[in-house]
């Protein structure tokens, strides 16, 4: 390639008779079997990258089989474009003083074609996937149990409907759906346990829904995840996912320290003022 | 001079005088008002911050500065004073200081002065990042924090990616197109003027009672309507901001619908004359959506109303509806114009037709159309009406769809070139791996299962990082790089600008990669601490990001030292065939002594003889040169 003269005019003609890629018979066969096997690679690491925190809600495993097939979709594609880049510049890298042009190719109706119908089913394909999870985590459960949680700056109280327990302490029964009903006292927070994976803001004059059912017994962390003022860092609680009995016995105990504290107030270090 | 003519010639002095004399009358208003109400305090300083310092003060500036002088002689039936284009061109760096209606003036002062910004944007960033360096409280205090990221944001979207496109737009569009100047000069300047308002507002925001505003750039109700004093600077700050930009909109419109030279169809524009087109209609009608919400807000925190308190009946949710269907189209008044930059740097320095022109320009109108039908995929948590979010997924997840053809269709462009890998073009390459990445997690982002997880978390912070750093800055680093020598007649060092983009791409991708991870992993967004589990990303995250900010100093440099010595660049040193290169470096004060007519597309790279546009002494024999007739020809410019 080197001897070659660079001089004014350009690389007219079909692909083969391109000096810079001759012998070359497929690049296009060359790049996709390069495409497949960097694609490949990338998929398997991206599928070994522990992404998630622990899964603790029945969401939690279908939402992270999302991120898995959207990351099977994406790598592909990120691996073509790099392909095409990588080899466009490595292979018609212009040379010192070459002041050729390349060919003058406006276009390929095919080729546009592909590349709109192509992605167009991809996405189409995505949506309705992501349709159908989403019904499916948000449908309602038999046996929900109520709780209503309510914000305010910075901190959240957990009420259970019906038991008159107030507390600060998220207490939740292992395998029992719950309905979470938020509100808040003053700005915008969001309700967030990333273990469990849903997220729904508290907006004043509104009482937004999520239900979910917890499914691994342990201590998590309630995050406020909207800008709420100055104390939002530090507005986080803790969760703890319990068995039945365990649980019944936790609100038993509660409801009758809440009556003997005179029906109001709450466990624990009751509501901060900021 | 005497100091009387001094105060009464539009200027700096005048400027001051107007300040304080517009700061006095606002006051003075407040303080009347509260009178006659007999309310007390009779001096109440929220009150007369607002509308002293922040609206009347502002505007006495304006006036001062002679934005108005033309418009108000006409007004009052005084003689005009006629253009005589003595003051075109910038003769010294103090000219800069002026109002000036030069396009190519005002281009670099937008440049400049939008870049002050970035860097003002940038060391809050840093500052940010020395604070998140490790858990716990170093540096800032909480509230402090939160004015940071609100600040930072605030200047980088509103002071520094929209404007600093109207700036690369102004000098470079009217070139490009073939005409003398902007359609309205004198509105290009007051658009201008305007501009540094904003910035110095949100800035100032910080000697504010309470500090700066802390609301996110974002300024959700009710939490903006409740903050300290700061939040009206961010409020009105935006006011100026916005005017600015619909003024530059409605001016890039008229510009290029009425000035193109003859023979310049829609379909003979460069992409870059396309983008901006896209953009300016986007602008037009989405920028009036945002400053309505902060009027909304304004009123709300200064005379009472209840547009955001629901024990007013007021609507919480009205406020992000609102602000996003601005902030939505915003994301693409943010990236169109790079758009039209790559188009133009991919075909120069690769030295091949636009592959498949016309669905390029197609495609963004497709965007222009779907960005508006999308902007609730922002509030897939925010408790709103929950039917809307499917519909809103499937259009954002459209837009991949044109997205996806400006994609290939540069990979296309490359295909066979001839590739001067030169800093302009590397950026332009950088741009597309990231902001391909940056797509991508905006469609796992439209994946609503998925964005109920990762909405509020560093998982967005990633997003719209690799969107508008890799994405929007990586453009404009690759425009002023290819129009430097356009615009300052020298060469740039090629060396510094390779270590300048390396630097920037290795330590960008360690910067904001790993927020990724923490976003998914559970770390919420706009925090000024977090829990253990995330400190050694965290660590990783703040080295990368001091290095990432130290390379920009080597494009400041760079851009200084070639300015002032560089080699002097030739009219054309890209050999590029779009109107711009067809004059000196730096072009002549009207741009062109010779009107030129456009004979072909502009992007005919490899084809024999092939031109965009002759000049008529220098016009080929059997040329066909169409009459210059109609709306297309553009009036000579000096009488």
């Amino acid at each position: 390639m080197s001897e070659r003269e660079p001089s004014a005019g350009s690389f007219e003609g079909p692909p083969e008779t391109d000096p810079r890629i001759e012998g070359e018979k497929h690049p296009v066969a060359r790049m996709l079997l390069l495409g497949t096997i960097a694609s490949a690679i990338g998929v398997a690491i991206c599928l070994l990258i522990d992404w998630f925190p622990a899964d603790a809600s029945g969401a939690a495993d279908q939402i992270d089989t999302v991120y898995d097939v959207l990351l099977i979709c994406s790598v592909p594609v990120f691996v073509l474009v790099m392909t095409i880049a990588i080899y466009s510049v490595w292979r018609f890298r212009a040379l010192p003083g070459d002041t050729r042009d390349g060919p003058s190719i406006h276009g390929n109706t095919r080729l546009e074609v592909i590349w709109v119908t192509v992605p167009f089913l991809m996405v189409t394909a995505l949506a309705i996937y992501a349709w159908i999870i989403l019904d499916d985590i948000e449908a309602k459960q038999p046996n929900e149990l109520p709780v209503s949680v309510t914000a305010q700056q910075f901190t959240w109280t957990f009420a259970y409907p019906g038991e008159e327990v107030q507390s600060t302490e998220l207490v939740l029964p292992e395998d029992r759906p719950v309905e979470f009903r938020i509100k808040t006292n003053d700005v915008i927070h969001s309700f967030w346990v990333p273990e469990f994976r849903l997220k729904s803001d508290a907006v004043p004059g509104l009482t937004t829904k999520i239900r979910l059912t917890p499914d691994r017994i342990g201590r998590y962390q309630v995050v406020c995840a909207e800008l709420c003022g100055i104390g939002h860092s530090t507005m986080r609680q803790n969760v703890r996912v319990v068995p039945e009995d365990e649980f019944d016995q936790w609100l038993g105990e509660q409801r009758e320290a809440t009556q003997a504290a005179g029906g109001g107030g709450g466990s624990g270090q009751g509501a901060q003022t900021p | 001079m005497t100091l009387t003519r001094r105060l009464l010639a539009p200027g700096w002095y005048r400027a001051t005088l107007g300040t304080v004399g517009g700061f006095a009358l606002g006051m003075g208003l407040v303080v009347a008002v509260r009178a006659a109400y007999g309310w007390d305090p009779l001096f109440d300083w929220d009150a007369i911050v607002t509308v002293g310092a922040l609206i009347a003060a502002p505007l006495g500036y304006l006036v001062g500065i002679g934005c108005f002088d033309y418009w108000f002689r006409w007004a009052s039936g005084a003689p005009t004073i006629p253009e005589d284009h003595s003051g075109h061109g910038a003769r010294s760096w103090k000219d800069y200081f002026r109002v000036n209606t030069d396009h190519k003036v005002i281009g670099i002062q937008y440049i400049v002065t939008t870049f002050f910004f970035f860097v003002a944007g940038g060391l809050m960033a840093m500052l940010m990042r020395a604070e998140l360096a490790t858990p716990g409280t170093q540096f800032v205090d909480p509230n402090t924090f939160n004015g940071l990221f609100s600040v930072h944001a605030s200047l980088m979207i509103f002071l520094f990616i929209i404007p600093v496109f109207a700036g690369i737009a102004n000098y470079v569009i009217p070139l490009m197109i073939g005409a003398p100047d902007m359609a309205f000069p004198r509105l290009n300047a007051l658009s201008y003027w305007m501009l540094p308002i904003g910035g110095v507002m949100m800035l100032a925001s910080y000697f504010a009672e309470g500090g700066a505003f802390a609301t996110g750039w974002t300024a959700y109700a009710p939490l903006s309507t409740e903050t300290p004093l700061g939040q009206q600077f961010f409020t009105v700050g935006v006011q100026f901001a916005g005017a600015s930009s619909i003024a530059t909109a409605l001016n890039f419109l008229v510009t290029i619908i009425t000035m193109r030279a003859p023979g310049m169809t829609f379909w003979r524009m460069p992409l870059l004359v396309w983008a901006n087109f896209t953009t300016s209609l986007l602008v037009v009608i989405a920028t009036p959506f945002i400053a309505g919400s902060q009027f909304f807000v304004l009123l709300d925190r200064s005379i009472g109303t209840h547009f955001f308190d629901p024990a007013g009946n007021g609507d919480v949710l009205m406020y992000q509806h609102v602000f996003w269907f601005y902030s939505h189209p915003a994301v693409y008044i943010m990236m169109l114009p790079g758009f039209g930059i790559v188009s133009e740097v991919i075909s120069t320095h690769a030295r091949k037709p636009i592959f498949g022109y016309r669905m390029m320009a197609f495609s963004l109108v497709a965007i222009v159309i779907l960005g508006f039908s999308v902007w609730a995929h922002h509030m897939f948590v925010s408790g709103m009406w929950s039917w809307l979010r499917v519909p809103m997924m499937i259009t954002t997840m459209l837009i991949a769809v044109p997205t996806g053809i400006k994609i290939f269709s540069w990979l296309a462009t490359l295909w066979r070139g001839v590739i001067h890998l030169r800093t302009p073009l590397l950026f332009a390459l950088g741009f597309i791996t990231m902001f391909t990445l940056g797509g991508i997690s905006g469609i796992m982002l439209a994946v609503i299962p998925f964005t109920i997880h990762v909405s509020d978390t560093y998982f967005i912070v990633a997003h719209i990082h690799y969107v508008l750093f890799g994405g929007s800055v990586f453009t404009i680093f690759a425009g002023i790089y290819h129009w430097f020598p356009k615009m300052t007649g020298r060469m740039y060092d090629e060396t510094l600008g390779r270590i300048h983009f390396w630097l920037s791409f290795v330590f960008f991708n360690l910067t904001f990669g790993p927020m990724h991870f923490v976003g998914i992993d559970g770390m919420p967004r706009r925090v000024a601490d977090y829990a253990e589990q995330f400190a050694t990303w965290n660590a990783i995250i703040s080295i990368s990001a001091f290095i990432f900010g130290l390379s920009f100093l080597v494009f400041v440099y760079n851009m200084v030292a070639s300015w002032r010595h560089g080699p002097l660049a030739d009219g054309n040193p890209w050999r590029a065939h779009s109107i711009e290169w067809q004059v000196s470096s730096p072009p002549p004060v009207f741009n062109f002594d010779e009107v030129p007519t456009v004979v072909g597309g502009p992007y005919e790279y490899g084809v024999p003889g092939a031109v965009h546009a002759v000049f008529k002494e220098r016009a080929p024999a059997g040329a066909t040169v169409p009459a210059p007739a109609g709306g297309g020809g553009a009036p000579p410019p000096a009488e």
